[in-house]
């Protein structure tokens, strides 16, 4: 194997791009969340460039692995990895929030392809994700069907209602990752409503589960790419993140939930970003 | 009829007279309590926390539950305040105010923030303007949209004495101080910022500001305008605006909100069925594009150059 086909470089060069990038366009509109943005790049690069089956050219193919971003504040991250993924010029992130754009603040499969499913209320992606998981069960169709949840999202009654039919289901086709950053808008998961222990509630619930650095892509790419066949359960990944990874002065901090650069940190990201 | 308001120099964010005040009445009564959703922020509750930590409930990004627990503490003797940016408040969890609040109707405060456009460049799922037409018809509710800082004060003070189920539907877009000469807040009835005789414009909120200084443009064309402030939608002074409609025999809304079910609709049901007059309604048509608060406020009209302009539509269309 060399270094240009190594999907691992690979999914690493593009999520640096994707930090980069997504951080860029939330300095020119001084709006946006980035410390939840970095924290799911990782896990969405490896999505997206070393597991989807997807064809940027036909974004309803029947038969393509979806992605759904429940965290849908996370445009940053999402719309950098359809971008890079084909979907649509990159000159298009420059219109990021501005007047009538269609990278709004939160995704419209409406107004760009490569969206499945409107976003940015909590605890409405996973429910939708469980639909499209049913339909493929029903029709007998091979996709795969992922889905990104914050943790401070999984507070929200409707994913525990996902997860009661999706194990009472056994949908194998369903792959549930949380974004286990520690922290949600206003500080830690553990100090507003607990989460732990996650991984025995999912249990409980019938998913096999897989706890994992969130960042480290070739352990995410063993798990992600494995064939769920015969596995008979969801599963829930619990990627353990960083909020606002890979710059040193936004890491664990809560203010960068949707804080936003000047241009003096702006840079310094830019010099921690290579 | 007091002399025409004028705005007064300066903008205010509306949230800080909210936060001051419920900080006040929780000094004065125990039994007062905040409930949110990851929203101390958003709220402006910090100082709330620091100083009455037991009595801040943050059940998470939860916002069913929230309302809730709003009933249940309402149920155990309690004066809850439950704040939530509106469009979770009253979207999400729509069914449990309608069954836990209006319809079993606990003495719940809800208190919705960051409403209408604030949250503009975050799209249609943060907008909330469909929320007055959400909560019009649940009548046990009383709904209050106050226009500034001293209206919110007065509205938060007044609901925390109330019995019953209160809306509070703030803002976190600054606005001028409305000058009105010996001011009191009366829940329920209009408030005449300007006198006149040929149209009216009636506004409530962030709005409030900009009908009256459309009625500047309107009387530098000779036309005569009244300007209510309808700072209550839920019950509508439903003899306020019928006195206009007879009065001046042209109507002109301006909301923050959708067009459909709101102070518009509420207006023009009522005229319609009583005292038929031309009601033009300024506002949102539905989901709105993408952009900043300033961008849409121009793009639809609330603006004072554009509710004059449909001040004119409906002197036109009154045939005066
Ligand atoms: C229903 C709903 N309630 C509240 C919000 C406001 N909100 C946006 S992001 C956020 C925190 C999310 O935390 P988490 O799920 O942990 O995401 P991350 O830390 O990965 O950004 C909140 C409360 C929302 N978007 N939707």
């Amino acid at each position: 194997m060399t270094v240009e086909n190594d999907p691992v470089t690979l999914i690493r060069e593009k999520a640096l791009w994707m930090r980069r990038t997504a951080f860029r366009m939330v300095h020119k509109a001084q709006l946006g969340h980035p410390g939840g943005d970095f924290s799911a790049i990782d896990v969405m690069a490896t999505l997206y460039f070393g597991v989807m089956n997807y064809d940027p050219s036909r974004p309803d193919w029947a038969e393509r692995d979806r992605f759904i971003m429940s965290k849908g504040h996370a445009t940053g991250a999402l719309y950098t990895a359809l971008c890079a993924a084909g979907y649509y010029p990159e000159d298009w992130l420059e219109t990021y929030m501005q007047p009538k754009s269609l990278l709004n603040g939160h995704p419209n499969r409406n107004y760009l392809p490569g969206i499945e499913t409107n976003t940015g209320p909590l605890g409405h992606g996973f429910p939708v994700a469980l639909g499209i998981a049913i339909a493929g069960q029903i029709s007998g169709a091979d996709y795969r069907t992922f889905v990104l949840t914050g943790d401070g999202e999984q507070q929200e009654g409707s994913n525990w209602e996902a997860a009661m039919t999706a194990g009472h289901r056994k949908l194998e086709n369903l792959t549930l990752i949380i974004d286990r950053n520690r922290l949600q808008q206003g500080q830690g998961t553990e100090q507003t409503a607990g989460l732990d222990p996650l991984d025995d509630k999912y249990r409980a619930f019938g998913f096999h589960v897989e706890m994992v650095d969130g960042h480290d892509v070739a352990a995410l790419l063993g798990l992600l790419s494995a064939s769920p066949k015969g596995r008979g359960k969801p599963l829930c990944i619990i990627a353990n993140t960083v909020k606002g990874k890979g710059v040193s002065f936004m890491e664990n901090q809560a203010s960068w939930h949707h804080g936003v650069p000047n241009a003096e940190q702006f840079a310094k990201a830019m010099e921690e970003l290579v | 009829m007091a002399a025409p308001a004028a705005t007064k120099e300066g903008l205010r964010d509306c949230r800080d007279a909210w936060a001051a005040t419920i900080v006040d009445l929780a000094a004065n009564d125990p039994r007062i309590v905040a409930v949110v959703n990851d929203s101390i922020g958003s709220s402006k509750l910090g100082g709330f926390q620091k100083q009455f930590p037991d009595r801040l409930v943050n059940v998470g990004i939860a916002e069913q539950c929230m309302v809730g627990v709003g009933a249940g503490l309402a149920n155990g003797g309690k004066i809850p305040f439950v704040s939530a940016a509106s469009c979770f408040l009253t979207g999400r969890s729509l069914e449990q105010v309608k069954a836990d609040i209006a319809y079993a109707g606990f003495n719940v405060k809800l208190v919705g923030q960051s409403s209408g456009v604030a949250y503009g460049e975050l799209g249609a799922t943060h907008h909330s303007i469909e929320d007055f037409a959400w909560l019009r018809p649940l009548t046990q509710i009383t709904v209050i949209v106050p226009a500034d800082a001293w209206e919110t004060a007065e509205a938060v003070k007044w609901a925390a004495g109330h019995e019953g189920p209160v809306y509070l539907r703030l803002s976190r877009m600054p606005v001028p101080d409305l000058a009105v000469e010996n001011r009191v807040f009366r829940p329920g009835k209009a408030e005449t910022l300007r006198a006149g005789s040929d149209v009216t414009l009636i506004a409530n909120g962030t709005i409030s500001h900009i009908a009256l200084a459309a009625s500047d443009l309107l009387a530098a064309e000779g036309i005569n305008a009244r300007v209510l402030n309808m700072a209550t939608l839920n019950p509508l002074d439903e003899e306020a605006v019928l006195a206009a409609a007879e009065e001046t025999g042209a109507i002109v809304t301006a909301e923050e909100a959708s067009i459909r079910g709101g102070l518009g609709g509420a207006v023009a049901e009522l005229t319609s069925a009583h005292r038929p007059v031309p009601v033009e309604r300024v506002g949102f048509p539905g989901f709105l594009p993408t952009g900043s608060v300033e961008w849409l406020f121009n793009e639809y009209g609330l603006t004072p150059e554009g509710i004059a302009t449909r001040a004119k539509l409906s002197l036109q269309r009154s045939g005066k």
